[in-house]
């Protein structure tokens, strides 16, 4: 059985049966899945969660939906990787990287429609669909593939190739539509009303689907020894999954698995071309203005994030920062993560380097703090936005003499060639 | 000037249970005012206590987000379709 006592309106509070409603029927606010924490807290021991999966349901105790057999590829329990070289290039003391690149359609979406798809198969729908900047799709399609549920994903026609492959290879249906995902998004919000027996994951079934997001708090707490850092830094869409990477930090506490109370500080990162948050946080105000997207970092370019005033009053209340980077600075990110930590990340991964970065240099985040930063997405999924930055170093003739003249070219520290090596 | 507005499944209950209706106005705020007239329950659901869009409405004139254009004071024209859409995002 799960926890849910029921759905809550943020806005104005009214209660609701945890059923498949997503906004408040009264004033349109989101629901937030409320959990019985003292029936938790009762349950869910250290050991129980180390003897559960190496994946998210390890924490199906503190998710809306409990199924011994969830559609699952495998989701969550990602790397938290000590990452000292990047910290001494940035001036930072202890800080880790949450390699989300390792899931299995390569982003933390997976987190996400894992428990979406569970639940909804739960709730009896058959077709699982969505608005996708991309990531998403490629998740619902690979876990409606899984589950043998129909699938219909709608994206905007310009995403970066990867992303078109690898949603359409698991055989559902990909819709590309000639517009932003803010176009998209409202098209699949009008299409709820009309399509009431499909599951779009992050409309309708989204106050289920949001809570996956939790478990990368969850996973950094336990990975860190079932103690919270000082300081996250998480990249900023929609602005959900930095809300629940808040509320997964308080329930931990709040069921008796952390030591101390964590007080981790949350900041956030957007794209320059795509900053309606950290625009808000920076004029100090709490309207957020919607804008047009312009930046590489496609899977952040949302210009009406509908948890916006959420993530940004997680941000004010946790002590933390926003800021945006330009789409150079997130390139130079990528690489920087790349060079530094063998870790290949997608363009919201490079807002994120850039933005702990800036954040670091202007001493927001501090030498003396445990510090996670959250890289959702793999590489490989944006390769375009690296072309003609990166590539071969040299390209030769097949013989030793060209191999020897280019390394002495590009003054190589390993040298020349052994076999024509002056003695 | 007439206009379609249309009602998402959740306020459908105030327009016995329409996906569409027509109604009259030379502005985004009187189209949603008269909606209001017409079936009563829509302002308190759509407005908040000053008068403006609640923060989870979007309402959208052509399929354009009416924060872009001139809010509640963007003039329609005849025959203009205006939807009223829950906020909700996440790529």
């Amino acid at each position: 059985m799960d926890f849910v006592t029921g759905l809550r309106c943020r806005e104005c509070g009214r209660a609701y049966p945890a059923e498949a409603l997503h906004v408040c029927d009264y004033c349109f606010g989101p629901l937030e899945v409320t959990y019985d924490y003292e029936a938790v807290a009762a349950t869910m021991t250290r050991e129980r969660v180390a003897a559960g999966p190496r994946s998210i349901w390890r924490y199906a105790d503190l998710l809306p939906v409990h199924d011994p057999a969830p559609v699952d590829l495998g989701a969550g329990f990602t790397p938290l990787v000590r990452a000292d070289r990047l910290a001494a290039e940035l001036g930072l003391g202890e800080l880790w990287i949450k390699d989300d690149t390792a899931n299995p359609t390569g982003s933390f979406k997976d987190r996400v429609v894992s428990v979406a798809l569970t639940k909804a198969r739960q709730l009896g729908f058959k077709i699982a669909a969505c608005a996708s900047t991309g990531n998403l799709a490629n998740s619902v399609a690979a876990h409606a593939a899984r589950a043998g549920m129909e699938s219909v994903v709608l994206i905007p026609h310009d995403l970066e190739t990867a992303k078109i492959t690898m949603t359409s290879v698991y055989g559902g249906t990909v819709i590309a539509v000639d517009g932003s995902y803010d176009d998209v998004n409202r098209l699949c919000a009008e299409l709820t009303s009309e399509q009431p027996t499909w599951a779009f994951v992050n409309v309708n079934v989204r106050t289920y689907y949001a809570e996956g997001s939790k478990t990368l708090a969850f996973e950094v707490g336990e990975q860190l020894g079932w103690q919270a850092p000082d300081h996250v830094v998480v990249p900023i869409g929609s602005g959900s999954q930095l809300t629940k990477v808040a509320k997964g930090f308080e329930e931990l506490w709040k069921v008796g698995l952390l030591d101390e109370e964590p007080h981790v500080r949350i900041s956030g990162a957007q794209a320059a071309g795509c900053s309606p948050v950290a625009t808000a946080f920076a004029e100090g105000t709490d309207a957020i203005r919607p804008v047009k997207p312009d930046t590489i970092a496609k899977s952040l370019a949302i210009g009406n994030p509908a948890d916006g005033w959420y993530a940004l009053d997680a941000i004010r209340t946790s002590g933390g920062s926003c800021a945006s980077v330009t789409d150079a600075e997130v390139l130079e990110g990528i690489r920087l993560l790349a060079r530094t930590e063998g870790i290949f990340a997608e363009t919201a991964g490079g807002v994120t380097i850039a933005t702990l970065a800036k954040l670091a240099a202007e001493g927001v985040v501090r030498s003396d703090e445990r510090v996670v930063a959250l890289v959702t997405g793999h590489g490989l999924k944006t390769v375009e936005a690296l072309t003609g930055s990166v590539g071969p170093t040299t390209t030769i003739a097949p013989t030793l003499e060209a191999f020897d003249d280019a390394l002495a070219e590009i003054d190589h520290p390993g040298g020349t060639s052994s076999a024509r090596s002056p003695r | 000037m007439s206009i379609t507005v249309r009602v998402p499944a959740q306020l459908r209950p105030l327009t016995g249970g329409a996906g569409e209706v027509t109604v009259e106005g030379s502005t985004v705020g009187e189209a949603l005012k008269s909606l209001d007239a017409d079936h009563a329950g829509f302002a308190e659901r759509i407005f908040d206590d000053e008068g403006g869009l609640r923060r989870f409405v979007n309402v959208f004139l052509a399929d354009e987000d009416v924060r872009f254009l001139e809010g509640l004071a963007t003039p329609v024209t005849d025959g203009q379709t205006l939807s009223i859409v829950p906020a909700v995002a996440g790529g």
